[in-house]
């Protein structure tokens, strides 16, 4: 109730209730006034574009402090804010590396050229007349999960920041594999270099096979066009791969019979390992969960709670999640929901009672390949502490006997990592 | 009135067979290399040098178009500054090696990417202005500061592809992606 509202009241002698409310006094009522006063009054009229409650206006998504530029580097979806399975548009995390530009359908193009038999510009209505697929797929950031190099670990730590670099989205487009027949490939083709209309004109190499496999130039997400910030009018959505392959905002794709090795492919987003090599083309996304609730920085009671979570998979369909209560000791089934769709995020969900003793949760997805997550010292064994990408350990949170929920994961060994070492500038978004 | 109708039914029947006979849609505009240019306005460079433009640039040369363009962001000499350190030592990173260490010569594997890259996105408020020339001798004013290269000769098309990065000799392919396509080489 606001402060007008509650005068109007007082003036009109019905206030009883509220003065009580207002001063404390003991015969307070359970019923909220203000969940009847609302029927008292007309509420808005129709309106031609929708808006969510004022009242959720805190559900955003994470921009770090220390970005030294908001026209490049990453932000987060608030994960444990959100339910179901699919990310709102205007919430999906966000990375780009020169602005988003702002495209006017009318002049969008896209022209297939390089080892094909007929060059072919597209226009935006002509993509649209071509079959279209509508799928629900997931998109994450190879830097996913960057916070976890912090070492000691970060208590801060947020289900946003630990994995916010992912959303799952309902995309309709045309399969790739249509526009290159209509352009007919050359023999000895072998790579596509999609370029974007970003003002870093952004540039991948992609194997053939994989664009003629499942590869869709998008031009909805969730029944609308592409969010400017996701790629408007068109993208590549690459199912399953880390998401910097997915360029946005496609304008060329040239056909070639060999990779460009561009700046995001060489400089960035190959993986440094334990032995000490770097590995180039790490393109498909390895199984990860996170708990949303309860999660890092939230707060718990005694009793019921069903624990929350998400889990995708790079390499198909997430086939089961766990549950540890006791850190790590033993591990429980949880039920999944929806039915789990290939290359798409699932959630998870466990009944649980709290004790009220403090405890170490953790959750570890399955897909149907047979893989799953990695503890922090067996990615470590893999993986090089300066690596910045594909970090997927299982998060552990520790719920503490006062019901406040912090990073569980454990101080590693060895050389600390500094806090905002990783990713500086780059895709992890802290930095 | 049924005649026209069937001449319909019959065209339409022949258009969606010509369709089906070339297994395409027929949607989209042919464009002639010509066009395929003017839109091609940031060509990729690729690893073995094709694409690298006409045109050259000196140690000297580069060091004005960094200062004027570069060191703003990144510091006098490539250290860093607001924006990604570009220079290092001629040694590929060690595991010890902190990320926000990695540069141009411990980090970049191949010479073409940093012509490709520079010329595609920076500067970065004004991706685009630079020249080939200019290019050509930011690239190598920087392969020298990082000891790539000893400065002798100016970068081109013939030189720069020539040019062997430190970390190169870390890179290989991933193991799992060499399983599912096992045709592919790294440049």
């Amino acid at each position: 109730m606001n402060r007008r509202k509650l005068l109007q009241l007082l003036s009109k002698g019905a206030a009883a209730g509220a003065f009580v409310k207002l001063s404390g006094g003991l015969a307070q009522s359970k019923i909220p006034q203000g969940a009847t006063d609302i029927m008292k009054v007309l509420g808005t009229t129709l309106r031609e574009y929708g808006e969510r409650s004022e009242f959720e206006k805190d559900v955003i998504r994470y921009i770090s402090p220390n970005l030294r530029s908001r026209h490049t580097g990453a932000d987060f979806s608030p994960l444990e804010k959100l339910d179901g399975v699919i990310t709102p548009s205007s919430l999906h995390f966000e990375r780009h590396h020169g602005g988003v530009p702002n495209v006017n359908p009318a002049d969008y193009r896209l022209v297939i050229h390089g080892m094909v038999e007929r060059p072919l510009m597209f226009t935006l209505q002509d993509l649209k007349r071509l079959p279209s697929v509508t799928r629900t797929y997931f998109i994450e950031c190879a830097g996913n999960g960057q916070n976890g190099y912090r070492n000691p670990p970060d208590m801060t730590l947020t289900a946003t920041r630990s994995r916010g670099l992912v959303s799952n989205s309902s995309w309709t487009g045309v399969p790739l594999s249509i526009l290159l027949k209509e352009a007919g490939l050359k023999e000895g083709a072998r790579w596509l270099i999609p370029e974007g209309q970003d003002a870093a004109a952004y540039t991948r190499s992609l194997p053939l096979e994989k664009a003629l496999d499942d590869v869709l130039v998008a031009y909805a997400q969730n029944g609308e066009a592409i969010r400017p910030e996701q790629g408007y009018p068109v993208r590549l959505v690459v199912p399953g791969w880390e998401g910097s392959i997915q360029v946005k905002w496609l304008r060329r794709i040239q056909v070639t019979d060999t990779p460009v090795m561009s700046k995001d492919e060489t400089s960035e987003y190959t993986d440094v390992m334990a032995d000490g090599k770097i590995y180039a083309f790490t393109w498909v996304m390895d199984p990860e969960s996170i708990i949303t609730y309860p999660s890092g920085l939230q707060q718990i009671s005694r009793g019921f709670h069903e624990i929350r979570g998400l889990a995708w998979s790079g390499h198909g369909r997430i086939r089961r999640v766990e549950i540890s209560l006791d850190g790590g000791k033993t591990w429980k089934q949880a039920s999944l929901e929806p039915a789990p769709d290939a290359l798409s995020v699932v959630r998870f969900k466990y009944n649980w009672v709290w004790d009220g003793r403090e405890t170490v949760i953790m959750s570890r997805a399955w897909d149907e390949k047979g893989n799953t997550q990695p503890t922090q010292e067996e990615f470590f064994a893999k993986w090089a502490r300066n690596n910045r990408y594909h970090y997927n350990a299982i998060q552990a949170w520790r719920i503490g006997a006062d019901g406040k929920v912090v990073n569980g994961d454990k101080t590693l060994a060895g050389a600390p990592a500094r806090l905002g070492a990783v990713g500086r500038g780059g895709c992890g978004g802290e930095s | 009135m049924r005649r026209k109708w069937f001449y319909v039914a019959l065209s339409a029947l022949a258009l969606s067979a010509l369709v089906l006979a070339q297994g395409r849609y027929q949607i989209g505009t042919p464009l002639s290399e010509q066009e395929v240019q003017e839109w091609n306005i940031r060509p990729s460079i690729l690893a073995n040098g094709v694409g690298l433009p006409p045109g050259q640039g000196t140690v000297d040369e580069g060091a004005k178009v960094y200062a004027t363009h570069c060191a703003s962001c990144h510091g006098a000499a490539g250290e860093g500054g607001a924006f990604t350190r570009l220079v290092s030592e001629p040694f590929p990173i060690t595991k010890e090696v902190d990320s926000v260490d990695f540069a141009i010569g411990n980090y970049w594997q191949y010479a073409t990417t940093l012509f490709d890259y520079t010329r595609r996105a920076m500067p970065f408020a004004t991706p685009g202005i630079l020249s080939n020339d200019e290019v050509y001798a930011v690239v190598a004013y920087i392969l020298y500061q990082n000891g790539v290269i000893d400065g002798s000769e100016p970068m081109n098309a013939q030189t720069l592809p020539k040019v062997q990065m430190p970390a190169r000799a870390l890179l290989e392919l991933d193991p799992n992606t060499q399983k599912r396509f096992p045709w592919i080489k790294l440049p």
